[in-house]
């Protein structure tokens, strides 16, 4: 077990962070009245919680290995061993289409099981659902890191505000326009950057999204500046008018389809000739040219489509909430969304399902962790990058069966 | 003329600043090629240590000098151990990771930080105490430069010089260079070459608190966000200059805060932070390796 | 006199002032295999990277002759280009993708053959889903011939070092090359795995391929190659057959001489 010299060890850590947040955490100050509260309160949480962390981080690395070892006599039985049970439903669809299914009917109950603000709850999880499949396309799959993916959703959202506010467009008319412009916009920010090497490219992708939200906020000619666009119309279903709630169980289905749409599309994206050259550029861009794929334009299509996503969605959340500004478009925003791809796992679709709902949800059930949330979003960063880069569920790669002398290739 | 030589003065000040927190990034990125996302928030922090250092000294009744000297010192302290920290927990475990893996944790390391020092203090602006005092023979030039713009840039100047001299002259500096050249040799050559990393986060840190301490007390106020946009501005700079290059960041800094300030000065200060953002976006896409870095050519 | 497929001539590439290929003639004849020869740092690999679109030559023509094609000058062309144009590498330092299965690494060799894009990839139509099969069963007959097909599913991480360059070489076929560059493709290997390489080599001759190859094993190179070039300081110092290379004394002076296992 955990030895005395871990301890030690461990007792050093919570001495040190007892240290580091001394002044920051201890001391509040109140320039104004001069008057200083001491919170020696928080120096005891610190230490004792580094403590507690430090020795189950410790006991965790000692689990590891024993787990490891463990995973090695269980090959030996044949069974699974080192696939994890998840793969294995999602390979067997003897498992897979009955779980689908009731899924489904879960989601498709749900606004008959549970309240509107629930259901409105639900539609923002989802849609954080199709804004993470989208901007997976882009970081899990194509390995191009994207700090900027708020700036699409917000060419969406945008262009249903402004297209409807000028020209009196509908809902429906305005949602593949949103969807085409934004891919316009990912088409010819892109060109540019995407020769750039990783993490240049995530920077000016951070910078592009900023200066976007930089111009909406000031340019208030265009777009009515910090104060935002309001009265944007819900979508409309066959001209027919709707109370607020049976406009929010509408935007409910609409999401829901949106969602499965989604993942049939980034599934079949994912598993193709197209989804192929993705993953090889994400893994060595030389040995990529060298094999024939041509770097720019693959790299292009990916962004162009994780953007799609986000226009599509953008005009869906001008429309869900009726009201839009440059405030709801801001890095951390982007951060969120990857903060989802990175916990889900990247390059898995149900990683980044399970992700978005973890993410949106919890916070919103658990009102004491909401004030934490971005914190626990870095958070989450930084641990899922040293413990577990995969994700909660990592992407496995398909395998094909062949008969003896390979004339038939079947999945 | 005396408009052109006040934002002249004004864009060295911001250069200063600039340039201090620059010299974080390029020497970071020097030894790890890491893109240290999270340094504007150890140059927040210092400055939020320096606030909170001073006020209470302030509050209790200490002379004007302790108060800067303390507060200095307490701003460098916590600064490059918040750094130190940082780099031990996110980054060093990744050192071998792919590529992306340590940006994407620099990144959440930026947002925690942010967060963390939101939650524990306040997200409201507060006003930082006017800790350097107008000088009485800045007196006949007062209306073009103030003292703290004066102290900002000779403050900075000796940092540079400081800097320089470490890094030419001490054991510690010889190390340094030679990770940055080859980490892998370094090692077989005997040097620590975690210590070396260390030290640099410690630097660098230390220089970015420094900043911080000067531009609050020269702004006036200061909140926990404060570092994402300096941060992204010096990194503008750090790659303006040459990214890994130490003279490439001052003068990337000092490019930097006199464009800005031209460019607020004469044509609009609404777009402010749009300057810096397009700056950074052309430099990237025309020229990455900047004005005095070298261009990397890769291996195949 | 057999048809020349490749031709390069005066080609240079200089980084600042250095000279890595300094005006070296090369040609390559229909269902030859030609090695590239010389000691570390000779500049055969930055001439390979030349030649396939990695570098852009400072100076210099490359040229591609193919059956009932017009020539093509492959100057300034992107790697990707290239490799359409018929020529296909391995690299040195084995560059496969380590995350992607056996099978996976092969089939995107047949990305510039084939044609399925987004729509292809979302709607599958009749047509997407033949070229898909077509892709599945050409990459596997083609793991078939490198002898990799146990380990159709494996991930390409997994496999033993001689394997992961057999795999190279499979994924360099997959693009349909007439003309194969395979950079020491032996590094690395044990008298075994060497012997299997050769077969192998000899067999893709057999299927018309011409190769070009630069490789340290002298064994290797003296066995199976038509004719040798040999580089020196980015220079070309000598080309022949296996007989005249071995008797050259500016060979044995330069290269041999000082390689105690030659």
């Amino acid at each position: 077990m955990i030895s005395m010299e871990e301890l030690k060890r461990s007792f050093k850590a919570s001495v040190w962070f007892m240290f580091l947040t001394f002044p920051i955490l201890v001391i509040k100050v109140n320039p104004i009245e001069k008057t200083v509260i001491w919170r020696w309160e928080n120096m005891a949480f610190v230490g004792i919680g580094v403590f507690m962390l430090s020795i189950l981080i410790r006991a965790f690395y000692i689990h590891r290995e024993r787990l490891r070892s463990l995973t090695i006599s269980k090959k030996r039985f044949g069974y699974i061993g080192d696939e994890p049970l998840v793969q294995f439903i999602l390979r067997e669809p003897k498992y897979l289409y009955p779980l689908a299914a009731a899924t489904l009917l879960f989601a498709l109950l749900f606004p008959s099981l549970f309240d509107t603000y629930q259901t409105n709850v639900m539609t923002t999880a989802l849609m954080y659902v199709v804004l993470g499949l989208g901007l997976n396309i882009v970081v899990g799959v194509a390995g191009l890191l994207d700090l900027g993916y708020v700036a699409f959703y917000a060419v969406g959202a945008y262009s249903y505000a402004l297209l409807n506010l000028h020209f009196d467009l509908g809902f429906w008319a305005i949602l593949p326009m949103g969807a085409l412009l934004a891919a316009m916009f990912g088409i010819v920010l892109g060109f540019p950057v995407l020769r750039l090497r990783g993490d240049y490219l995530a920077i000016v992708t951070l910078g592009f999204g900023e200066i976007i939200r930089l111009v909406l906020e000031n340019w208030s000619e265009f777009s009515q500046g910090p104060s935002g666009i309001s009265n944007i119309p819900r979508p409309g279903f066959f001209g027919m008018e709707m109370d607020l709630n049976s406009a929010i169980v509408y935007m409910y289905y609409l999401v829901v389809g949106l969602v499965i749409i989604t993942i049939f599309v980034v599934n079949r994206l994912q598993d193709s000739r197209l989804g192929r050259a993705w993953i090889a550029l994400r893994e060595d861009e030389i040995a990529c040219q060298a094999m024939g794929i041509d770097k720019t334009k693959t790299k292009l299509t990916a962004f162009a489509l994780g953007a799609t996503w986000a226009g599509i969605v953008g005009v869906i959340f001008a429309a869900k909430t009726t009201f839009i500004n440059p405030a709801s478009f801001t890095f951390l925003e982007s951060a969120i969304i990857l903060s989802i791809v990175v916990l889900g796992g990247m390059g898995s679709i149900l990683g980044v399902i399970i992700g978005a709902l973890i993410l949106i949800l919890l916070p919103e059930y658990l009102r004491a962790l909401s004030e934490y949330r971005m914190l626990a979003f870095g958070a989450i960063l930084v641990l899922m990058m040293v413990f577990r880069p995969q994700g909660i569920i990592a992407n496995v790669r398909r395998s094909y069966q062949f008969k003896k002398s390979a004339k038939e290739g079947d999945a | 003329m005396e408009y052109f030589i006040e934002l002249f003065l004004s864009g060295l000040t911001r250069g200063s600043i600039y340039a201090l927190i620059a010299l974080g990034y390029t020497m970071v990125y020097g030894i790890i090629g890491l893109i240290n996302f999270a340094h504007g928030e150890i140059y927040m922090i210092g400055a939020f240590t320096a606030f909170i250092i001073s006020t209470v000294l302030s509050i209790y009744g200490f002379p004007l000098l302790g108060i800067i000297v303390l507060a200095g010192l307490a701003a460098a302290v916590w600064a490059s151990a918040y750094g130190y920290t940082i780099e031990k927990l996110a980054y060093r475990p990744l050192r071998h990771a792919p590529r992306l893996s340590p940006l994407i944790s620099a990144i959440g390391m930026s947002i925690f930080l942010q967060n963390y020092v939101l939650l524990a203090q306040t997200s409201d602006f507060l006003p930082f105490p006017e800790l350097i005092p107008e000088f009485d023979f800045m007196e006949p030039v007062a209306h073009i430069i103030g003292s703290s713009d004066l102290v900002i840039i000779l403050t900075t100047a000796a940092a540079m010089v400081i800097l320089t001299l470490v890094i030419k002259f001490t054991r510690i500096g010889k190390a340094m260079r030679a990770t940055s050249q080859d980490r892998m040799m370094a090692m077989l050559t005997g040097i620590n070459v975690d210590r070396v990393i260390s030290t640099t986060f410690i630097i660098g840190s230390t220089l970015a608190a420094v900043g911080g301490l000067l531009i609050a007390s020269h702004i006036g106020q200061i909140n926990f966000f404060i570092g994402f946009i300096a941060g992204i501005k010096a990194f503008t700079a750090a790659v303006l200059g040459g990214i890994g290059s130490i003279p490439g960041a001052v003068l990337g800094g000092f490019v930097l805060g006199l464009t800005e300030s031209f460019a607020t000065g004469y044509v609009s200060s609404d777009y402010e932070d749009v300057f810096a953002f397009s700056l950074l976006v052309l430099i990237l896409i025309f020229k990455p390796s900047g004005i005095l870095g070298r261009a990397e050519i890769q291996k195949v | 006199m057999a048809k020349q497929i490749l031709n390069v001539t005066d080609l240079s590439m200089h980084f600042g002032g250095i000279r890595a290929v300094d005006q070296v003639d090369l040609d390559i004849n229909e269902g030859e295999i030609v090695a590239l020869i010389g000691p570390n740092g000779a500049g055969k690999t930055t001439f390979f990277n030349c030649l396939t679109g990695i570098y852009n030559p400072t100076q210099g023509d490359i040229k591609l002759y193919q059956e009932g094609k017009k020539e093509a000058r492959l100057n300034g062309l992107k790697p990707n280009q290239v490799t359409e144009k018929g020529m296909a590498r391995t690299f040195q330092n084995i560059r496969l993708f380590q995350k992607m299965t056996v099978l996976e690494n092969v089939m995107i060799g047949r990305h510039c053959r084939t044609t399925s894009f987004i729509a292809g990839a979302i709607f599958r139509t009749r047509h997407n889903r033949r070229e898909e099969r077509e892709i599945i069963e050409r990459s596997y007959s083609i793991l078939e011939k490198v002898g990799l097909e146990k380990h159709v599913n494996d991930l390409a991480s997994n496999l033993s070092y001689g394997a992961q360059r057999r795999l190279e070489i499979a994924r360099a076929l997959a693009t349909d090359p007439f003309l194969l560059l395979l950079d020491e493709p032996a590094a690395g290997m044990n008298p075994q795995e060497t012997k299997e390489l050769d077969d192998l080599i000899t067999k893709i001759r057999d299927d018309g391929l011409a190769i070009l190859l630069i490789e340290h094993d002298m064994k290797l190179v003296m066995s199976i190659s038509d004719r040798i070039f040999v580089m020196d300081y980015g220079k070309k110092i000598a080309q022949g057959t296996p007989q005249e290379i071995g008797d050259n004394p500016d060979v044995i002076k330069a290269y041999l001489g000082e390689a105690a296992d030659a």
